[in-house]
Formats: structure tokens, C-alpha cells, sequence
């Protein structure tokens, strides 16, 4: 039986000491009526050489491709330490951290995790993780608003991740709260102060600045900052945070900061994986540290004055204040807290700023090369991280179906997001590109390019920073 | 030891870094950071030393037997992991093209038809990324439903008080207000409360079955009509479903959303908290309002269905196709099961928890339902211990680790005083459970001769009893350099 360690002579002694006869017996409580016939869908067992077998063959049916896709997920080198370690069964199959002197390694483990991204993103508090980017900009919504107090309208640039003002959407509208779009500018690809001005005066609890965007143009982040606390707001910063490496933190925005940071951990140690698991960070000033949701580590002491970690703050959880919680997350995503702490003392200060100037320099140097390209242009104007969006003249679902066949995933089409934009390509080149790989992603576009458009070259006029949104 | 402290300015791992960059002259100077954040300096052997220290000082499933109840932690079988950690299915994109995860999105659909199979539902989403969000995307869709139809009087889900803390919570998030149904003598939701709380204002009710009193919820057909007649909708929340694996499906019993948490069922690791998993499964009228992305199979070819497909759903939960890894290690999961396998999981749950509950009460314990079967889990209660000798269930719970086994869950429900909520799950054998029970027996003779013993426990961990009330207070989320 598979996982089950019982031998007949057990389940005879166990049935004995119930005083019953048979296992049938013990679910004599459920009316019969209810009682399930055999399940008909699901297949027989395998054992683990052919489920291995399987899934083998899946995954080597799926195959390996050259990335430039980046749009809220990075590939990024994870060391090998990172999930040998994580991967212990001390890590990975404890439970949340209840029984707090018998868990004092994923306690410390968070809390030195809690250090490191209030650290990393300027900020006083730190929680031990969320679900994801973009569940956690939801969470970081609500505490919005309710330290707000009056206001349940956020405003949201067009210019953060689509999939993630989907979630918050999701996520918050049951609550009467409601998220207003910002435009972005067409000509530098950020928010800008003439769009906000439409805005002035109008009650909002806070604004979203995402940074880099999801262009990944860089926002003029003081300027945003400090409009919006100008106007009793608060701000919520999304950040990237890899970028965090060399970018300025939200704590340190404008005048006085951001007052709530969140954002995607995935570059911090997560593999691509489909989608997940990541996880999702959220920190915040001091002033809200009551109002964060989600599981937060505190040091404290024990009965003989030695310093140990416990869960804290709990009286803000479901579990204790149920239908009044901050939250109603419970589980959170700390397997991948723990790859990220450990990702993160792997690199270091220096390490971090390394892999962020490389990300930078890649995606320069892909921009550069592909704009040389005739008809191949970069949309936007304002400074890129480690993204940009291109365009030429061609569909971008035939290109990147064309590049597909050459084992190269050429970026996101960003056509059924942004249709205004036209034939636009999202793409990234984070450390893991070397020169070479770059030059195989320009050879390909170019001539798929010129294959599909013998003629001269598009002479359309650049868009500009002034042009209207 | 922090690995803070460790740290030692300009030790660097240039194994773990690409080569230095001249200065990314792309970026304007005020967007720069001007600090360096506090992370630490240190070798790659310092962290892995210090990470795998730390990972000594924590009792898990791979090195303790863990009967917490309702949280069913059973083994996490390794090759579900080596297999969900396959390069290529780790490497993939979530953006990249469906041609590239035609291998993904088999594991991924077959998962959701072997869920549909267990919980007897139309349909099911795999998105939700903890059982929490399966409940907020369950209740959710209850509103959609309520709404789509105009029904837009109905603002209040019932919510039995024996309930874990997030179905109140997530109904909130919904836009509801609860109202708390009693639990009668026997473990089973007061029916006659329930008759007089339903009406034209009623969205629903979430009932845990078997409830979190480790019972099996006799009137549960009763409750269903109860509830339908009234104009509401029944929430699943399968917690549980280990106790009844393959043996009941709420579908037949006419529930119309359920969620899986597939940390607990299907034996995907809780990894100190989570990434866990919360698929929930819908009956047919609530199939359009699903969470999005499902996976669809059709003309040989697997494929995502979003918000174009499914208009009417209440969109997504996450940036992408939630806790995907997961997934893969609960169909790896599955498939080593198999149907037999699965029914066999509420057997053995089963069994143990009722032979673990005979023992103790042979022992001496007082169990809070005995007239009851045991589901997959059962409650001690210790208020007679505590009258006679001052010794708590925290003591009792302290005392355990001292004996090398990870206490049961303590307070909670809270409806029974100074309880043990205890679920050992099927993969635990007799020998282990008879430890445990020895254990236990030797706890109550100490708390009887030597109560002090008992209260200053633990005694053999890193750690003694932290002091949780300073920590609250005086709080120290961060750590802080000592100046200079």
C-alpha cells in the first residue's frame, strides 16, 4: 500500500483495541446514502519508476528554449546551494511555525529574511511572505485603505503589470474598493505629472508606482512620491528586487518615502516553473506595522533571558480575530522565503548589484544591437531596466512563432494587452544572456524580418517624451 | 549566531555573480541607490553552515511524528518532489507559449480531472495558491452566482463557530457579513439555530466536514436543504477531505463549491508555511464563474482558458498559473496512489485517529466526543487535568517536544476547553502511534508528581518557553546593526 506502513497483523490489533471488526465499521457514522461508489476517473497506481518515467518524458517533451521572456517572471542563476539546502526535510516539511521552540530554524531563518527585504526595499517591517507580486499588491490595497481611513479609490498607472491590476481587481472589488487607471505616456512609456493632474483634488487613499514599470521604464519616482503624499495619499511601491541592487529604494522616494513596498520575490531564488510557487513581499513603514497582513517573526527572549524568535503580532490574524483580520491568508509561500534568504547571503550586497548591472547592461546591449536592425525601433524614450518594449512592422505573433522554431522565445506580444501600442514586443535579457546568446536573438529577428519585408526600411518618426497620452 | 553577524565587509562569493559591469550608465544618478543594503557578507560555506544549522533546530515530518490536528502532516513523498523539480518543467516560462508546456499542462489537466473525480464536482480551477484563496475564490463565485441573477439581498454567509478562523475571514474579504452557527452536544452544527438564521439575506454557508471537532456532520443532507431552500449556496471547505478521500464526495452531497488543500491531502510539503495549494471545484452552476486560468483539452491539444473564454469569471488570483510546482508534485502524488490508493487514505486516516483515540482513553485521557466516531481526527480535552494540577494543554503540548514528538493543535477549535485537537494521518504506523501514546501517559504522571517539570517545558530544545507577550509589545521585526 503506498505510503501506508501497516501490516495485517497491525490492523488487526488496532481494530481489536477500537473493539470493532472491520475498517468498513469506523465510517458507520456516514449516512449511507452518501457513500461513494468507486471513482471512476481515476487511473490505476504507479509506482515511482513510472510516474518518474512519465514525467520524464513530459518534461523532456516540453524542452528547453533561449528566454527573453521577463514580464513579472526572470530567469535568473539560482546557486545550487540555494535548493540543496531548502530542500532539507527540516525546511521543507515542517509546518508554519506554531510550536515555536521546535522551530526555531525557519523562525530565525524569517526573521534574517524580514531583515534582509526592509533592507533591500528601504522599509522599517517586513512580513514573512505573501502569495505572489500580484496578490500581495491586493494586500497592500487594502492596508491602504484602511489606514486611509476615508478613501477606498487607489489610483493604478496603465503602466503596471496587467495580470497584477487583474488580481488586485479580483481581489478587492468585493469590498466596494475601486482601482483608477492612470494613463501612461505614450512618448516615455512612465507616469507622468500632466496625467496625474486630472486627478488632483479627487479622494484617493493611495497611488501604485511600480518601478521599473512593466514596460520597464524607469518612473521618476521622487516626483510621483512626493505628488501624491501632496495630496494625503499614501504610496504603494512595486519593485523588482533584483533591481533593488542598484535602484533607489521605495523608503527612500521623494521626501519622505513609500509607505507601503511590495513586489514578485521570483528573482530572489524561484525558478520560472510555470508560474509558481513564488512568493510575494510586502514591507511598510513603522506607522503601519500593525496593519500588515500575512505571518511576521519576532525576536524575543526565553524563560532564561536568551534571545529566541516567535510568530507575533498575531491578534491581527484570521485565526485569532477571525471575520475582523487584517487578512484571511493563513499559509503563505515560506519554502520560498527560506530559497530567497539563502539566495540572498549568497550573492551579498555586492553580489546583488552585480547580477542587477548585468541584467542592465544585457538588456542594453540587446536594445542597441536590435534597434540597428532597419524598421526595429524601441517604443519608449524614458530609461529601461532590464526591459524594453520593441516594434517593427510585422505581426509579433508571427515573429516570435518564427523564432519559437529556432528555440528561441523572443519576449511577450504585447498586442492583446496594450493593442494601441501596435506591433510591440516586451522583451528582457536578464544575467543569464552572454553576448552570444544576444546576437542570436538579433540575427533571428533580423531576418525574420526581412524575409517578411522586402522592401525599404520603415521610416515612421520616433515617438517623443512630449507627445500626448 | 544571525548571519548578520557572520558578515564581514568585502568577503565576496564571485562563483555566484557575474562579472563586474562599468557603471550602467543607462540609469539617471537620482533613480540610483545611494545606500547598500544590509545583506550579508559572507562565504558560500558561511551560509550553507549557518542555513543548514538552522534547519537542525526545526522538528519536521522527515525527522518527527507531527499529529497536528487539521493539518494533516502525513509524509511528503521525495519522489514527488524530484520530479516536480525536473529542469525543463523548472526552466519553462509561465508567459511562454502553450506548444512549449503541452507536457506541464497533461500533469495539470489530468490533476484537475482526478479532483473532479474525488469531490464529484463539474469543474475545477487550480489556481487558488493556499487553501485561504480557495475559499475566498469559493465564496467569490457564491456572489457572482447571487449577483448574476440580480439576487443582490444576500449579504450574510453562515458560518459554523467550530469553522477555522479563515472562512469568517475570507468571507469578509467577499464583502459579507457572518453570522456564527452553534455547535450542538453531539459535535454536530445546531440545526435548529441553523433553521432560524436562513433567510432572503442568506449568500451561504461554509461548513467543514468532518468539522474540526473530528466528527462527521450527521445531518449534513439536512443542512443542504436547509440551506437551498433558503436561496443560498454550500461551501465545502475540504480541510478534511482527507477523512473521506474517495469515500464520500461532496458533489453527491450537493455541495456547490469545495476546496482541496493539497498540502494536506495530497501530501505536498507545508515547507515551514506554505507554498501550499487550493484548487476549488464548482457544480454546474457555478462552472462560469471559475477562477481563471483552467486548462482545457480539446482535438489532442492542452490549453489555457481565460477571461475570454470564461467571461463571466472572477478572474485571477494570481500573476499566472498558481503554485504550478506544487501541482506537479500533487499529481506525481496521485498518480502513485491511484483510485484504490486514495480510498485507502480515508481508511487508514481513519483507522489511526480512532485507535489512537481508544488508547488514550484507556490512558486515562478524556476525549470531548466519546460517543463519537473519530474522522481523521479527534480532541482531548484536559480541563480535568487542569482543575486537579494546574497543567495546561500548552504544558501538556511543551512537554511532548521534550519526547521528540511535535505537539498536536492546541486552543483550538476553541469551543472545548484546554483541548488537543489530534490527527496522526494514515502514514503513520502503530508503532509510532504506541510511542506517542507512552509519551503522553508519562506527561500526565509528571504533571501529577513533578507539575514543575511539566510547566517549565520544554526543556531539551534550542530554546526554552519564548516570552510571545514581550514580543508583541516591544517589537523587533528587524535586525539592526549595533553602531559603531
Amino acid at each position: 500500500m503506498p505510503f501506508i506502513p501497516h501490516t495485517e497483523e497491525d490492523i488487526q490489533s488496532m481494530l481489536e483495541a477500537i473493539g470493532t471488526a472491520s475498517i468498513e465499521n469506523l465510517f458507520d457514522e456516514i449516512p449511507p446514502a452518501l457513500r461513494a461508489g468507486k471513482l471512476g476517473q481515476m487511473p490505476e497506481a504507479l509506482n515511482e519508476m513510472a510516474i518518474g518515467r512519465l514525467m520524464q518524458e513530459r518534461a523532456e517533451q516540453d524542452g528547453r528554449y533561449l528566454n527573453f521572456i521577463g514580464a513579472g517572471a526572470y530567469e535568473h542563476h539560482v546557486p545550487a546551494a540555494v535548493w540543496q539546502i531548502a530542500g532539507r526535510g527540516e525546511f521543507y516539511s515542517a509546518y508554519t511555525p506554531y510550536q515555536a521552540e521546535a522551530s526555531q530554524g525557519t523562525l530565525q531563518l524569517l526573521y534574517e529574511f524580514q531583515t534582509m527585504m526592509a533592507s533591500l526595499t528601504g522599509m522599517d517591517v517586513s512580513n514573512a511572505s505573501l502569495y505572489d507580486g500580484a496578490s500581495a499588491l491586493a494586500e497592500a490595497v487594502l492596508m491602504a485603505v484602511r489606514a486611509h481611513k476615508t478613501s477606498r479609490r487607489i489610483l493604478v498607472p496603465a503602466c503596471v503589470h496587467p495580470i497584477w491590476r487583474q488580481v488586485a481587481e479580483a481581489l478587492v472589488k468585493n469590498q466596494g474598493i475601486e482601482l483608477v487607471t492612470v494613463p501612461y505616456c505614450t512618448g516615455g512609456g512612465d507616469t507622468v505629472a500632466e496625467s496625474l493632474k486630472h486627478f488632483e483634488g479627487g479622494d484617493f487613499a493611495a497611488l501604485v508606482i511600480q518601478q521599473p514599470n512593466f514596460f520597464g521604464v524607469l518612473e521618476e519616482v521622487d516626483e510621483l512620491t512626493n505628488w501624491a503624499h501632496s495630496q494625503n495619499m499614501l504610496v504603494i511601491g512595486a519593485v523588482n528586487p533584483v533591481a533593488l541592487g542598484l535602484l533607489k529604494a521605495p523608503g527612500q522616494w521623494g521626501g519622505k518615502g513609500a509607505d507601503i513596498a511590495v513586489g514578485e520575490g521570483q528573482p530572489l531564488g524561484a525558478p520560472l516553473s510555470s508560474g509558481g510557487p513564488y512568493f510575494g513581499f510586502l514591507c511598510c513603514k513603522q506607522a503601519l506595522a500593525r496593519q500588515i497582513p500575512g505571518r511576521v517573526v519576532g525576536r524575543t527572549v526565553d524563560l532564561d533571558g536568551k534571545p529566541g524568535f516567535c510568530l507575533t503580532l498575531q491578534a491581527r490574524e484570521q485565526h485569532i480575530r477571525r471575520a475582523k483580520a487584517t487578512s484571511n491568508i493563513c499559509t503563505n509561500q515560506g519554502l520560498m522565503a527560506t530559497t530567497a534568504a539563502i539566495h540572498l547571503s549568497l550573492l551579498g550586497q555586492s553580489g546583488l548589484e552585480r547580477v542587477a548591472s548585468a541584467c542592465h547592461a544585457n538588456a542594453s546591449l540587446l536594445v542597441e544591437q536590435a534597434c540597428l536592425i532597419a524598421g526595429v525601433e524601441r517604443i519608449f524614450s524614458e530609461p529601461f531596466f532590464h526591459e524594453a518594449v520593441l516594434t517593427f512592422d510585422m505581426p509579433v505573433a508571427d515573429v516570435l512563432r518564427a523564432m519559437e522554431a529556432q528555440g528561441i522565445l523572443g519576449g511577450l506580444d504585447l498586442t492583446p494587452y496594450y493593442p494601441e501600442l501596435g506591433n510591440a514586443l516586451l522583451v528582457c535579457a536578464t544575467e543569464t544572456k552572454t553576448a552570444e546568446d544576444i546576437r542570436k536573438f538579433t540575427e533571428n529577428l533580423e531576418r525574420i524580418l526581412s524575409r517578411h519585408n522586402s522592401g525599404p526600411a520603415c521610416t515612421r518618426l520616433k515617438p517623443t517624451a512630449t507627445s500626448k497620452w | 549566531m544571525l548571519i548578520f553577524e557572520l558578515s564581514r565587509p568585502g568577503r565576496k562569493n564571485p562563483s555566484q555573480a557575474p562579472a563586474p559591469q562599468p557603471e550602467a550608465s543607462g540609469i539617471p544618478a537620482h533613480l540610483r541607490r545611494a545606500d547598500k543594503p544590509l545583506l550579508p557578507e559572507v562565504s558560500e560555506m558561511d551560509a550553507v553552515r549557518h542555513y543548514t544549522r538552522l534547519s537542525q533546530k526545526n522538528f519536521s515530518i522527515d525527522t518527527h511524528f507531527y499529529p497536528l490536528g487539521s493539518c494533516t502532516m502525513k509524509y511528503n513523498p521525495r519522489g514527488a518532489h524530484q520530479m516536480a523539480m525536473l529542469p525543463q518543467f523548472l526552466a519553462r516560462h509561465p508567459l511562454a507559449p502553450e506548444t512549449t508546456g503541452q507536457g506541464v499542462l497533461a500533469c495539470l489537466y489530468e490533476l484537475q480531472e482526478m479532483l473532479k473525480d474525488v469531490t464529484g464536482m463539474a469543474g475545477v480551477s487550480l489556481t487558488p495558491m493556499a487553501g485561504a484563496q480557495g475559499e475566498f475564490a469559493g465564496v467569490a463565485m457564491i456572489r457572482a452566482y447571487h449577483v448574476a441573477r440580480g439576487d443582490t439581498a444576500r449579504t450574510e454567509m453562515l458560518v459554523p463557530d467550530a469553522a477555522h478562523g479563515t472562512n469568517p475571514a475570507s468571507a469578509v474579504m467577499c464583502g459579507y457579513t457572518i453570522k456564527e452557527i452553534p455547535t450542538d452536544h453531539d459535535g454536530n452544527v445546531d440545526l435548529a439555530a441553523l433553521r432560524a438564521a436562513v433567510g432572503p439575506q442568506t449568500a451561504g454557508l461554509m461548513l467543514t466536514n468532518p468539522s474540526t471537532l473530528g466528527v462527521f456532520e450527521q445531518n449534513i443532507q439536512e443542512m443542504q436543504k436547509i440551506v437551498h431552500e433558503a436561496g443560498g449556496l454550500l461551501y465545502y471547505d475540504g480541510a478534511n477531505l482527507n477523512a473521506i478521500l474517495g469515500r464520500v464526495k461532496p458533489g453527491d452531497m450537493g455541495f456547490d463549491v469545495i476546496h482541496v488543500n493539497l498540502h494536506k491531502t495530497f501530501s505536498t510539503p507545508h515547507g515551514g508555511g506554505g507554498p501550499g495549494s487550493g484548487p476549488v471545484g464548482v457544480s454546474e452552476r457555478l462552472l462560469p464563474f471559475l477562477p481563471v486560468p483552467i486548462i482545457a483539452h480539446e482535438d489532442g491539444r492542452y490549453r489555457l482558458v481565460t477571461e475570454q473564454g470564461l467571461p463571466q469569471s472572477i478572474g485571477h488570483l494570481s500573476a499566472f498559473m498558481g503554485n504550478t510546482g506544487i501541482l506537479l508534485r500533487a499529481y506525481a502524488y496521485a498518480r502513485m496512489l491511484g483510485g484504490e490508493g486514495m480510498r485507502r487514505v480515508a481508511d487508514f486516516a481513519t483507522l489511526n485517529a480512532n485507535y489512537l483515540m481508544a488508547e488514550l482513553k484507556k490512558a486515562g485521557f478524556d476525549i470531548a466526543f466519546p460517543q463519537r466516531r473519530a474522522s481523521h481526527e479527534f480532541i482531548v480535552t484536559l480541563k480535568g487535568l487542569k482543575e486537579q494540577t494546574g497543567i495546561n494543554a500548552m504544558d501538556v503540548a511543551k512537554r511532548l517536544l521534550d519526547k521528540g514528538f511535535h505537539a498536536p493543535t492546541t486552543y483550538f477549535p476553541m469551543l472545548v476547553p484546554e483541548c488537543l485537537l489530534i490527527e496522526p494521518t494514515e502514514t503513520e504506523s502503530k508503532q509510532t502511534l504506541d510511542a506517542f501514546v507512552a509519551a503522553l501517559k508519562e506527561v500526565l504522571e509528571e504533571a501529577h508528581a513533578n507539575p514543575e517539570l511539566v510547566k517549565g517545558a520544554p526543556h531539551t530544545m534550542p530554546v526554552r518557553r519564548l516570552d510571545d507577550v514581550k514580543a508583541a509589545r516591544e517589537l523587533d521585526l528587524v535586525w539592526k546593526a549595533p553602531a559603531a
